[in-house]
């Protein structure tokens, strides 16, 4: 067993440190170390996207990351999403739209969808389609989850306006 | 029935899904998300043959690595009789090979260690010596005399599982003889497998002081599990319980016990510590259960004017290594004998053989209704067969031998009554959606300009929701199911049931019965699954049997509270009970509306104010055992266009026109419908579990196993026409099966009809743009 190597990321805004092996894999580290087990394992090929993160701004398939790798990383999960106890727009989407069955997409569908929102901020049905051809889904066939997107991006344009109407 | 308001959510109302909350925080809790103090973790160790005599197995290596607790073997659970286990189709199962081993990824180890990377690290160390052995790929040759002996440990010596026919063969070779005109086709139903984004996987706690076993388990049936542990492994059932936690999904995938359940729960009763194991995606694919691989052919007998007077089916079953099909024990072929479909045939006959070969044991239910799916995919094929023989079109045909409205309750000619339906009306509704004769003269223009379009017609009809538990049982368990009602004093409610959704939405569907039944808002009535200690006895979810059994009971439980809460209200109003009216929520006066008690002023009394005689509290339990099966039904049109340079296939529209009963919530169905329709087109494009001559896995991942993304999918239109079961409670028929079992014909029939005027009958499933392609290049159309 090679020597533990140390680890510090923020996740979701709050710093987190271990001892791990070179070889842990991020989304072991995510899952075993704050114990934020909302990130899930649906594959061993980079394939399924359930265990996809945004990292310093990127998406990333965490399953496909060395938690070394990671190493003074800003990372947001699903469980960073929620604000003051606010549900994000994307998560009110889900459940409004029906964009979700079993759930365990969810969380990596959220991450994929909200970078891509926060890079495209009014995509079209088929940007939508592309922007979470990351991230499979059993349950749904995605026509739900394109609708909760579509329902956040309205939702987030419609607030932005409303906080630029209120600052003039 | 009454329309309750949306605040209550009763029938009808697509109210938003209880369950949603914890899963869009990241806040589900799944298998893999249990964490116990002192868990350690199971690796298993797997054959990379498919064919093979076990030579040794050397574990000392692995033993010595730090870390490692235990490493388990054949040998080491042949002490304690648990080398191999039951199916639950009869045949037995190995859990950790002896002797030899039968298929590619099979279990012949189990190493446990302290942390999931030393166990992984442990299981490469184990040396396994294997002499390899010919291997049997192919199930057409299983019976050949020179086949290689797969199963030596049975007395029978051949690689012959069961013969199965049902109908009147006689009549139906004389309907042949008789008919001017015949037809047949030879349509392989390819392997596939469920793969659910979670995979298969448990976390077993044995406690050595209490002796109590809790197995947190990705389990369709806990109770059904429970049972089984329980005479398997001679333990006491008061000492197990199983958790069925939230399941990432399962499609039949998680009905039957894999043997990395039963290495977990013998680790954890030798070790004393919890044992996780938990499947890799490319264990899933490999080794658990797969679907389908029907080798099938169908002939239809018929009149010059296209009225069908027989059909005929012979099915070739490959099981694989062991028979583990998940199904009911008197049906070893599952409910195929479905395949005379839609159609008023007066005589049919269907036989299946099914044999052993060296790939991973399986035939579940993969979104079906036990072996439907294949059944639906051959009739719909052989209609459209029929009528490319007889130039007629393909809906007319249909709707020249749909069994009428008025036929039923029909008894079909291979034995079942379909309890109701309304075929043409269902079709017309599809065909009118759709634009029926506008995409016939385009297609007619297209054909002109050399372009290829095709236009796909299934309208199939179902089976689900076993029982009746006179004919149906699992493993000897009569197939009812459960709910219990219990009405706290304030008026809200929780609701156990003997099923476990995957995601079908329960926790919302069953709250909206109880809404429907008693006037409970649904936002008040808590529903849970999956907990054997606390749940009453059930056989779990699957063959879209929730609706139809659990959600039966559900309604009956609620209407025995009803009957209480009636003379608890009597008592309050002091009126007599034939006096009181019933609306959703509240019991008033006959004539005299203000007079009345509402639910929870009943409830409450129930516990505060009860009359004296009567027992205090208000719930109910019931087991419902259903009169019949449910027969949904519904019509598919798919429209494609066909890419002649390269074999794409675009799926440019797919009009889905479903009847599953009354609904319960139209959101949900419409999700459902969704998702079915996915998995169809994944069936009928994409997914295949193949096999090299050597017996190799040849879709081991996801990168081999190919599942449609957001990019392939269309977007899927829906409908519905209504026709309720007439012996379910409310109507009801359900519908988490119908898109899947249904469209790959329409996908099929489509793609076919793209190609017919080039002389193509059919094509087997996948259709690759690679298969396309070929026989564009074979006519000579590729450019």
């Amino acid at each position: 067993m090679a020597k533990k190597q140390h680890v510090q990321v923020t996740i979701n805004g709050r710093s987190r440190e271990a001892l791990v092996e070179p070889r842990t894999l991020l989304v072991h580290f995510i899952r075993e170390v704050p114990g934020l087990t909302g990130t899930h394992v649906g594959c061993d090929t980079s394939n399924c996207g359930a265990c996809t993160v945004i990292l310093d701004g990127k998406t990333v398939k965490s399953c496909t990351m060395f938690a070394v790798q990671a190493d003074g990383a800003e990372i947001m999960t699903v469980e960073g999403l929620i604000k003051d106890g606010q549900l994000h727009p994307l998560q009110q989407g889900f459940k409004e739209e029906h964009g979700l069955q079993c759930g365990f997409c969810t969380p990596g569908m959220l991450m994929s969808a909200c970078a891509l929102l926060s890079k495209n901020p009014n995509p079209s049905e088929q940007d939508i389609r592309w922007g979470i051809s990351g991230n499979l889904c059993r349950c749904t066939g995605y026509q739900n989850i394109v609708k909760a997107v579509q329902f956040a991006a309205k939702k987030m344009s419609e607030s932005k306006t409303v906080a630029q109407g209120g600052s003039k | 029935m009454f329309k309750t308001s949306p605040e209550v959510g009763g029938m009808g109302h697509s109210i938003k899904r209880k369950e949603d909350l914890r899963f869009i925080q990241g806040k589900g809790n799944y298998v893999d998300d249990v964490s116990l103090p002192g868990m350690v973790y199971g690796q298993m160790v797997r054959s990379p043959y498919a064919h093979a005599r076990l030579v040794s197995i050397n574990v000392e290596k692995a033993k010595k690595l730090p870390g490692v607790l235990a490493v388990i073997t054949g040998e080491d659970l042949a002490k304690a009789n648990l080398a191999w286990m039951p199916t639950l189709s009869g045949d037995k199962q190995m859990v950790l090979a002896t002797g030899k081993v039968l298929f590619q990824s099979q279990e012949v180890a189990f190493v446990v260690a302290e942390d999931r990377y030393a166990a992984a690290d442990a299981a490469d160390l184990v040396e396994v010596e294997y002499e390899e052995l010919p291997v049997l790929v192919d199930p057409k040759k299983a019976m050949d005399p020179g086949a290689p002996l797969l199963r030596d440990d049975r007395e029978q010596k051949d690689n012959h599982i069961f013969h199965w026919e049902v109908g009147d063969k006689a009549a139906t070779d004389k309907a042949f003889h008789d008919a001017p005109v015949k037809t047949k086709v030879d349509a392989f139903f390819q392997r596939c497998h469920p793969a659910p984004l979670e995979t298969c996987g448990c976390v077993a706690d044995f406690n050595r002081a209490t002796e109590r076993l809790t197995v947190y388990l990705t389990s369709q049936a806990p109770h059904a599990h429970r049972t089984l542990f329980s005479l398997v492994g001679n333990i006491p059932e008061n000492n197990i319980r199983i958790i069925s936690p939230d399941i990432g999904g399962g499609f039949g995938n998680k009905v039957p016990i894999y043997p990395g359940y039963v290495c977990a729960v013998v680790a954890s009763l030798t070790l004393g510590v919890p044992v996780k194991w938990i499947e890799t995606r490319s264990e899933n694919l490999m080794s658990t259960g797969f679907a389908r691989d029907y080798h099938m052919t169908a002939e239809i007998a018929a009149g010059k004017d296209g009225k069908m007077t027989a059909l005929r089916v012979k099915t070739l079953a490959d099981h694989g290594a062991f028979n583990a099909a998940a199904q009911p024990t008197k049906f070893p072929a599952g409910l195929f004998s479905i395949c005379s479909g839609s159609y008023d045939l007066p005589q049919a006959f269907c036989e299946v053989d099914g044999v052993y070969t060296n790939k991973a044991p399986g035939g579940i239910a993969y979104r079906c209704s036990f072996r439907v799916t294949e059944a639906a995919y051959l009739i719909e094929r052989a209609v459209d067969v029929l009528a490319d023989e007889l130039k007629m079109d393909p809906a007319e045909l249909r709707r020249k031998n749909f069994i009428p409205a008025s036929a039923f309750p029909y008894k079909s000619p291979l034995g079942w009554t379909y309890d109701s339906g309304d075929y043409e009306v269902n079709m017309q509704k599809a065909l009118d959606k759709i634009g029926y004769p506008q995409l016939l003269q385009e297609q007619a223009e297209k054909r002109k300009k050399g372009e290829l379009m095709g236009i796909g017609i299934s309208s199939f009809t179902e089976i689900v929701g076993a029982g009746p538990s006179k004919t149906f049982d699992i493993a000897g368990i009569k197939m009812f199911d459960s709910a219990e009602i219990r009405i706290h004093p304030t008026g809200k409610a929780i609701c156990r049931m003997g099923t476990k959704s995957q995601g079908q939405g329960h926790e919302t569907t069953y709250a909206q019965i109880v809404a429907q039944e008693l006037g409970i808002p649904a936002a008040d009535v808590t529903v849970e699954e999956g907990d054997t200690d606390t749940a009453p006895y059930g056989l779990g979810t699957y063959a879209s049997r929730s609706t139809p059994t659990s959600g039966a009971a559900t309604a009956i439980a609620a209407r025995k509270i009803r009957d209480k809460a009636r003379k608890i209200a009597a008592y309050l109003l002091e009126a007599s009970e034939q006096d009181l009216e019933w609306e959703p929520g509240k019991f008033y006066v006959k004539g005299a509306p203000g007079k009345s008690k509402t639910i929870q002023e009943i409830a409450f009394a129930a516990y505060t104010n009860h009359p004296q005689g009567m027992e205090a509290g208000l719930e109910a339990v019931d087991y419902y055992d259903p009169p019949n099966l449910t027969f949904p039904f519904g019509t598919y049109i798919a429209v494609v266009d066909i890419d002649k340079g390269t074999g794409e296939i675009k799926v440019r529209r797919f009009v889905a026109v479903d009847d599953c009963g009354n609904i319960i919530n139209p959101m949900i169905v419409e999700g459902q419908i969704h998702g079915g329709l996915t998995e169809g087109l994944a069936i009928a494009f994409m997914q295949q579990i193949d096999y090299d001559e050597n017996g190799n896995v040849q879709g081991g991942t996801f990168m081999d196993y190919l599942l449609p993304t957001a990019v392939e999918t269309p977007n899927w239109e829906t409908d519905k026409t209504v026709t309720p079961s007439p012996h379910h409670p409310f109507g009801a028929k359900g519908i988490g099966e119908s898109p899947n079992v249904g469209s790959p014909a329409a996908f099929v029939n489509a793609v076919v009809d793209a190609l017919s005027h080039l002389g193509v009958k059919h094509i087997d499933m996948p259709i690759t743009p690679w298969k396309v392609w070929n026989i564009l290049k074979e006519k000579g159309l590729t450019g």
